[in-house]
C-alpha cells in the first residue's frame, strides 16, 4: 500500500495522542509525517509472508523474581514530584460529570 | 588529557579525588557557556562522592576501577534528587527518587558523577538542535553540532570536561555523536547494561553506553557498567564482561566483513578512512572478505516505524498526573492534552503521531507488522554474515560533523544520518565507532566496527588495533 496520509488522518492521530495542533502545525505534519511514511514504501513492496515477527532482539520470556518483599519508594517520596497530591493520592481535575 | 585509567591509578595511590573533580570543574566553567554541554552540574553530590573515594583510599581500601573519575551522565538517566530533564519541558524541574542502576554501578566502582548533559528531547535526533534547552556545540568546532542524541555527553568528554561519560544509542545515539566529536562510542549487545533508570524511548532499542577518548577507557567503564541486574527484566543472565584482558590481542586470524551497505553513500573523505582501516586490519593479520548484506537498506525504514511506535507507547506515561509538568484544566482529558501539548517539542510530537498512526486500527500489519518482520529479516541476514566473519567494519555516519540548521527542515535528511548504525540496534547485537583520521575542514571521522551479540571482546581488540595505528 503507498502512503497518502491525508490532514485528517494526522489531526485524529493527534487527539489519540492527547496533542493538540494549530492549522499549521497540521499542514506541516501532513507534509513531513507522509514523506516519512513514503520512506517506509520500500518495505511495503516485500512480499514477507510467513516470517515471524521479531518485537524484541533476544526475546527472554517469563522473567520472575522471588515473590519477597524488598525495600521500595516511601509513598512521601513518589508524591513529593506530583504536580498535585491529597491524602496521600495523587491529585487531578474532574473525571467524571458534566461534558466539558 | 590525562586518561581515566591513568587518575584512578594516581588515585588509589594517594593522590586526591577531589582535586581532579576541581580540574573537571574548571574546564566546565570555562566552556560550558559557549558550549552548552551540561544541563546540571552536581556540585553537591559530585564532592561528597569524591571526598567518599579520598577517604576510602586514607583507610587502605582500593578504591575502585574508576577511583575519582569525573563522569558526565546523559540526562536521561535518573540520579536521585538531581534533576533529570531528557532535555524536555515536560520534566523540567523532576527530581528522580531513586538512581539508574549505572549511576549507583558508577558510585560503587569510586567514579565522580559530575553532573547531567544535554541530548535531543528524549533522546529523538542526531543534532542535539531539538533540545528544549538549545543545542550544544561541537567543541572542535562549534559552528557545527556534536552529533546526538548524546551530543552533550559527546562534547564533554571531546572538550576534556570529563575523561569519560555515559550515553544511550537507540539508533545510533552514542556512536554517531563519537564519530563526530572524534572520540571512542560503544553501543554494547541489548541488555548487557541495565536500562534500569534510563528514561525509556524505543525499549527493545534503548541501551547504555560509554564514550571516552581512549579504547582502553571505554573498556574500563564498560567494565563497570555492565553485568545483570535483575531490576531490568530484559537484562541479560550475564556477568560484566571482561575486555581489558584481551584488549591487545590484535586482529590476527581473524575474518573481517568489508560491508558494501555500510559506506555506501558516504562522503569520499569518510570512504577513503574505512578503506584505509581495512588496510590497517589486513596489515594486523586480519582476513578482509568483501560482502553486501542487502537487507541492511531497509533498516532505517522499519526503525522509523518501531522506534516511534514503542516512542508512543512509552511517553503516554507524561499525562501531568504523576511527575513533571501539569497545565491546569476544568477536566482530566483537556488536563492531558494541554499539558503533552506545551511540554513537547516538535521532534517528539512528530515521532509520537507517527508511532500512533503506525500502531492504529488498519494500518497496524501494514506498517509496524511489517517492520517486525523486516527486523527478523535482518537479523537472519546479520547472522548469516558472522556465520563467515568475525566481525563487520564500515563508516559510522555518511559524513563529518555538519552545521546548525543544515537538516533541520527536513526529517528524512536527519534520519538518514544514522542509516549505518541503526542496523545494530535492530538485531541487538554490538558496536563500536573509533576515531580514524580526519576528513573535510580536518574534522574527524569514525570507522564501525560491528559484531554478533557479546562478541565485545574482539570489537575492543580490533578497535584497538586501529587506535594503535593512529598513533595513539
Amino acid at each position: 500500500m503507498s502512503a497518502s496520509l491525508t490532514r485528517e488522518d494526522v489531526a485524529k492521530v493527534a487527539a489519540l495522542a492527547r496533542l493538540r495542533l494549530s492549522d499549521e502545525e497540521l499542514d506541516l505534519y501532513t507534509e513531513q509525517l507522509s514523506k516519512v511514511l513514503q520512506h517506509a514504501d520500500d518495505m511495503q513492496q516485500l512480499d514477507l509472508t510467513g516470517v515471524a515477527p521479531t518485537a524484541h532482539p533476544f526475546g527472554l520470556i517469563n522473567v520472575v523474581r522471588e515473590d519477597v518483599v524488598r525495600p521500595s519508594l516511601s509513598q512521601a517520596d513518589v508524591l513529593a514530584a506530583a504536580p498535585d497530591a491529597e491524602d496521600g493520592r495523587f491529585a487531578v481535575p474532574r473525571i467524571v460529570g458534566e461534558a466539558p | 588529557m590525562t586518561t581515566a585509567r591513568e587518575i584512578a591509578r594516581r588515585v588509589n595511590d594517594g593522590a586526591s579525588a577531589v582535586e581532579e573533580l576541581e580540574r573537571s570543574l574548571a574546564v566546565i566553567t570555562e566552556r560550558n557557556a559557549e558550549l552548552n554541554v551540561f544541563l546540571h552540574v552536581d556540585e553537591e553530590g559530585a564532592y561528597a562522592a569524591a571526598e567518599a573515594v579520598d577517604r576510602a583510599v586514607a583507610a587502605g581500601q582500593n578504591a575502585g576501577a574508576l577511583a575519582g573519575v569525573p563522569v558526565a551522565l546523559k540526562d536521561n538517566m535518573c540520579t536521585r534528587g538531581v534533576p533529570t530533564t531528557c532535555s524536555s519541558k515536560i520534566l523540567e524541574g523532576w527530581r528522580p527518587p531513586y538512581n539508574a542502576t549505572v549511576v549507583d554501578r558508577l558510585l560503587a566502582a569510586g567514579a565522580v558523577p559530575v553532573g547531567k548533559t544535554n541530548l535531543d528531547e528524549f533522546a529523538m535526533g542526531s543534532s542535539t538542535e531539538n533540545s528544549a534547552f538549545g543545542p550544544t556545540r561541537n567543541p572542535l568546532d562549534p559552528a557545527r553540532v556534536p552529533g546526538g542524541s548524546s551530543g552533550g555527553s559527546a562534547a564533554a568528554v571531546a572538550a576534556g570536561m570529563t575523561p569519560l561519560s555515559l550515553g544511550s544509542d537507540t539508533g545510533g545515539s552514542i556512536r554517531q555523536p563519537a564519530a563526530l566529536c572524534g572520540i571512542v562510542g560503544v553501543k554494547p549487545t541489548y541488555g548487557s547494561v541495565s536500562r534500569y533508570g534510563l528514561i525509556a524511548f524505543a525499549s527493545s532499542l534503548d541501551q547504555i553506553g560509554p564514550f571516552a577518548v581512549t579504547v582502553e577507557d571505554a573498556a574500563v567503564l564498560l567494565e563497570v557498567i555492565s553485568g545483570h541486574d535483575p531490576l531490568d527484566s530484559t537484562s541479560l543472565p550475564e556477568p560484566a564482561f571482561s575486555l581489558l584482558s584481551s584488549l591487545e590481542s590484535g586482529v590476527a586470524g581473524k575474518r573481517v566483513g568489508l560491508v558494501r551497505e555500510l559506506v555506501a553513500g558516504s562522503d569520499e573523505d569518510v570512504e577513503r578512512a574505512v578503506a584505509r582501516a581495512a588496510d590497517v586490519l589486513k596489515e594486523a593479520g586480519a582476513t578482509l572478505v568483501e560482502m553486501s548484506i542487502p537487507e541492511l537498506t531497509l533498516g532505517l525504514s522499519a526503525y522509523y516505524l518501531i522506534a516511534p511506535a514503542e516512542a508512543s507507547s512509552n511517553l503516554a506515561r507524561y499525562d501531568g498526573v504523576r511527575y513533571g509538568l501539569r497545565i491546569d484544566a476544568d477536566d482530566v482529558a483537556s488536563m492531558n492534552e494541554a499539558t503533552r501539548t506545551a511540554g513537547f517539542g516538535p521532534e517528539v510530537k512528530r515521532r509520537i503521531m507517527l508511532g500512533t498512526y503506525a500502531l492504529s486500527a488498519g494500518y497496524f500489519d501494514a506498517y509496524y507488522g511489517q517492520a517486525l518482520k523486516v527486523r527478523t529479516q535482518m537479523i537472519a541476514a546479520f547472522s548469516r554474515a558472522y556465520a563467515d566473519v568475525d566481525f563487520l567494519l564500515g563508516a559510522t555516519t555518511p559524513s563529518v560533523a555538519f552545521e546548525f540548521g543544515t537538516k533541520t527542515k527536513d526529517p528524512m535528511a536527519m534520519y538518514l544520518n544514522d542509516v549505518f548504525t541503526i542496523p545494530t540496534n535492530l538485531s541487538g547485537d554490538a558496536a563500536i565507532s573509533v576515531p580514524f583520521g580526519t576528513g573535510e575542514a580536518n574534522l574527524p571521522v569514525g570507522v564501525q566496527l560491528l559484531g554478533p551479540g557479546r562478541s565485545e571482546p574482539t570489537l575492543f581488540a580490533a578497535a584497538r588495533v586501529l587506535e594503535k595505528a593512529e598513533g595513539r
